[in-house]
C-alpha cells in the first residue's frame, strides 16, 4: 500500500517509539514566540536542563509586540524572552530586526520551514507552513520544554484526511473565502484528530500565499496539522524569497518538488470533496468561524435544527447584535483590522490597497494595517502601498500579531463592530464586547471605506 | 508532574459547548507574567465591564470556590494551543475536566499538568451533567482514576474510559522528558544520519 505525503515526512523523522506508545518525531526547526518563551525557559532552568540544539532553535517576538509608536517599548514577555535567550545562548530575533515578524510568516521568509522537513511552534496556527509541504505541529508550553530538551516531539500519529477542493474559483474569490466556505461546510470539529492534506484543482491553481492562508485556518475546523504537495510554484516561491538563502537549501527545495507527494494508492482515513465553484466573498456573522455566509446572503434561519444548535445561534446573534434572516450588508463598522498570520502577506496588502486606492476611510472608522513581517512592510513601502493606506486614513503599523489575539493590548472598544482579516471571531477576543466579522483583505478594506459591511465588488463598481 | 489518583469535592456544571481558549483565559492575562490566572479563568463571564462580580455565575457561587471537578459541554478548550488555559483551570483549583469531546490541544495540555481530562459518550455526559446540575455543588463527587469511576452521583457510580498510557502517566506523575531521554542514542543516531539544512543566518542585533 502506498504512503501519503504525511506518512513519508513522519516516517523520515520518527526517531523511535517511547514506552508509552508515543512516537518521537525529530524537529528540524523550533520556533518559539514571546507568549511562551519566558515560561518555557524558566521551566527548563528549573529542571536544570539545557537547550539540546541551539542551532535549530529560534525565539521570535510577535504576540505581545507593540506595533505602533515607540519601538523602544517592550512588554514584560519581550524582555523576559530576550533575557532567556541571552542566558541559554539561543538566537533571538529582536522586534527591530529586519527579520522580525509573525512566527508563521517569517518561518517561511527565512527558510526555517522547508518542504519535507518538520517544524514546531507553540501556536495552533503553526500549520500555516504546511502550504510549502513542511510538516508543522503546534503545542503548549510543557511540550515546548520537551522540544528544547530533546529536539523531538512525542506524538501519537494522527489519522489522515484528504480534502479535495474542486471547481474553479470565481473572480474576486480568494483563499480566505475558500477557508471560510470550507469551515462553514464541514463545521468546527470536523478535522479533530486528523492531519489534513489539501488537494484538488483549487489548490493547484492557488498561489503560495493563498495556500498559506488556507493552511493557517486548519485548526479552526479542528485539524491538528496539514500539508500541501510542494510543486513548481513552491520552488518559485523560495527562489523569489531566496535573498541570502544557501544554494544547497534551494537545491533541496527544488529536489522535493514533484517528488514529495502522496502515492496514488495511498489510503486516507477520510476523504472529503468540497466544491468551490459557486462560492462568493465570505464573511462571518457569528462567534465561531463556521458561522459564515456569502456576503450577499442572509443569516440562516435554523428551521429544523436541534435545540442546542438554536441556543448556540441565539447566543451568537445576541453577542453580535444581529437577528436570523438579516443581511450583514449596510451594518455600520467602527474598526477594520488588516493583518495576522492569516492575511498580512504582500499579496493580501496589495489586494486591500487596490480597493483603497483613491478612496478614503469613512468617518468614525479606525482602520489599521499591520504587515506580517518587517520584510513585507519594506516591500509594501517600496511599492508605495503604505502611502495608499495612509492617504486613505489607515494607520500603518509595524509587524506583530496585534489585534488578531489582542495580547499586546491592541484591542477594540466595547460594542464595536470590527471587520478583521484574522482567523478567530470568538467573543471578546479582539477586546471585551468587540463584535468581529472575519473576511478577506478586499472585503475588510471595502468596509473601512464604506463605513459599513459591503461587498468589495459593489464598492469598486459604484 | 503532580500525580493524579483521586479527587473529591464539588463538581461545577458548565453546560456550554465550544467554550474557547479566549474565553477560558482572556488575552490580557497572557501578557502579564505574574497575572492571577485564577482570577483570569472565564473572567468576562464572571465580571461585568465595571469589574463587579456576576454573583449568580456558577464560578462565583460560594459552593464552587475551590471545587476540584468541572463538567463542561462539547469541544471545551477549542481555539489556541495556549497552555495558559489549563493553568487557569488549575489555578482555580480544578483537577479534573469532564466533557463530551474536549479539544485536542486542551487534552494534551491537561495531561502535562496533572489535570485529568475525561471524555464521555453523549448519554453518559448528559446524565452526568443533569446529576451535577441537580447536586448544585452541595454533594461530594469523587473521581477515581485507579478504578476509572465517578462516584457520589444521584444515578450511582459511573465508569469512564481513558487511554491506558495516559492513565499511567497521570497516576504515576511521570516525567515525559526523562522518558524521552531514554532514547538519546536513537536521537543521536538520527542526527548523525540527517544533515541540517542551513536557513538564512540570523542577524544578531548589535
Amino acid at each position: 500500500m502506498g504512503l501519503t505525503l504525511f506518512d513519508k515526512i513522519w516516517n523520515a523523522h520518527c526517531v523511535g517509539v517511547r514506552e508509552d506508545g508515543k512516537e518521537l518525531l525529530y524537529i528540524d526547526r523550533h520556533i518559539v514566540h514571546d507568549l511562551h518563551a519566558p515560561h518555557a525557559f524558566k521551566e527548563l532552568g528549573r529542571q536544570q536542563r539545557e537547550v539540546r540544539r541551539k542551532d535549530l532553535t529560534l525565539v521570535v517576538q510577535d504576540h505581545t509586540v507593540p506595533t505602533r509608536g515607540d519601538a523602544t517599548s517592550f512588554s514584560e514577555n519581550m524582555s523576559a524572552s530576550q533575557e532567556a535567550c541571552r542566558e541559554h545562548n539561543v538566537s533571538f530575533i529582536d522586534h527591530r530586526s529586519p527579520q522580525h515578524g509573525i512566527s508563521h510568516i517569517i518561518s517561511v521568509e527565512q527558510g526555517w520551514a522547508l518542504p519535507g522537513k518538520t517544524l514546531a511552534c507553540p501556536d495552533s496556527h503553526a500549520s500555516t507552513v504546511g502550504a510549502l509541504g513542511c510538516l508543522a505541529f503546534g503545542c503548549g508550553t510543557t511540550e515546548l520544554v520537551h522540544i528544547l530538551a530533546t529536539q523531538t516531539m512525542a506524538l501519537s500519529k494522527p489519522q489522515q484526511m484528504r480534502i479535495h477542493l474542486t471547481g474553479q474559483l470565481q473572480s474576486g474569490v480568494n483563499a480566505k473565502d475558500v477557508a471560510l466556505h470550507l469551515i462553514r461546510t464541514v463545521g468546527i470539529t470536523a478535522g479533530r484528530g486528523y492531519a489534513v492534506e489539501y488537494a484538488g484543482p483549487v489548490i493547484r491553481d492557488m498561489d503560495l500565499e493563498g495556500r498559506m492562508t488556507l493552511c493557517n485556518m486548519t485548526i479552526e475546523w479542528g485539524g491538528r496539522t496539514c500539508l500541501i504537495e510542494p510543486d513548481a510554484k513552491t520552488v518559485a516561491w523560495y527562489q523569489e524569497q531566496a535573498g541570502d538563502m544557501p544554494a544547497q537549501t534551494l537545491a533541496f527545495v527544488s529536489d522535493q518538488s514533484g517528488q514529495l507527494r502522496s502515492d496514488s494508492d495511498a489510503q486516507f482515513d477520510a476523504e472529503l470533496t468540497v466544491d468551490c465553484a459557486s462560492i462568493q466573498s465570505q464573511i462571518t456573522w457569528g462567534t465561531d468561524p463556521a458561522q459564515t455566509i456569502g456576503i450577499r446572503e442572509t443569516i440562516p434561519l435554523l428551521h429544523g435544527a436541534s435545540s442546542e444548535q438554536q441556543a448556540r445561534q441565539a447566543q451568537a446573534l445576541e453577542y453580535m447584535g444581529l437577528q436570523a434572516g438579516q443581511s450583514l450588508q449596510g451594518l455600520k463598522v467602527q474598526r477594520v483590522f488588516i493583518g495576522s498570520c492569516t492575511n498580512a502577506r504582500l499579496s493580501d496588502l496589495r489586494e486591500a490597497a487596490r480597493v483603497v486606492q483613491h478612496r478614503h476611510v469613512a468617518e468614525n472608522v479606525v482602520a489599521l494595517v499591520v504587515p506580517g513581517s518587517a520584510k513585507i512592510k519594506v516591500q509594501a513601502e517600496a511599492e508605495g502601498l503604505d502611502k495608499i493606506f495612509i492617504r486613505a486614513g489607515f494607520q500603518w503599523h509595524s509587524s506583530g500579531c496585534s489585534m488578531c489575539a489582542g495580547a499586546n493590548g491592541e484591542v477594540g472598544e466595547f460594542g464595536e463592530r470590527c471587520v478583521a482579516t484574522s482567523n478567530r471571531n470568538f467573543e471578546n477576543r479582539q477586546g471585551r464586547g468587540v463584535r468581529t466579522h472575519l473576511a478577506g483583505p478586499a472585503t475588510a478594506a471595502a468596509c473601512a471605506i464604506a463605513g459599513h459591511i459591503v461587498d468589495a465588488a459593489d464598492l469598486i463598481s459604484a | 508532574m503532580t500525580p493524579f489518583i483521586e479527587v473529591q469535592g464539588a463538581a461545577i456544571p458548565l453546560p456550554m459547548d465550544d467554550v474557547n481558549t479566549d474565553q477560558i483565559i482572556p488575552s490580557k492575562y497572557l501578557k502579564d507574567l505574574h497575572a492571577d490566572l485564577a482570577e483570569g479563568f472565564l473572567a468576562f463571564q464572571r465580571r461585568r465591564l465595571d469589574g463587579t462580580r456576576i454573583t449568580d455565575f456558577v464560578l462565583e457561587r460560594p459552593q464552587f470556590k475551590k471545587a476540584p471537578i468541572l463538567v463542561v459541554g462539547a469541544n471545551f478548550g477549542c481555539g489556541s494551543s495556549r497552555e495558559h488555559a489549563v493553568w487557569a483551570v488549575q489555578a482555580f483549583g480544578i483537577r479534573c475536566v469532564i466533557g463530551h469531546q474536549l479539544a485536542e490541544f486542551f487534552i494534551e495540555n491537561c495531561l502535562k499538568n496533572g489535570v485529568l481530562p475525561i471524555e464521555l459518550d453523549v448519554s453518559k455526559h448528559q446524565q452526568l451533567m443533569q446529576d451535577v446540575i441537580f447536586a448544585d455543588g452541595y454533594s461530594t463527587v469523587q473521581v477515581d482514576l485507579r478504578n476509572c469511576e465517578i462516584r457520589g452521583l444521584r444515578g450511582g457510580v459511573m465508569t469512564f474510559e481513558i487511554d491506558s498510557q495516559q492513565r499511567r502517566m497521570l497516576l504515576e506523575g511521570l516525567d515525559e522528558i526523562d522518558m524521552t531521554l531514554k532514547h538519546m542514542i536513537d536521537i543521536e543516531r538520527w542526527e548523525s544520519r540527517n544533515q541540517v539544512l542551513e536557513a538564512k543566518s540570523v542577524i544578531e542585533k548589535t
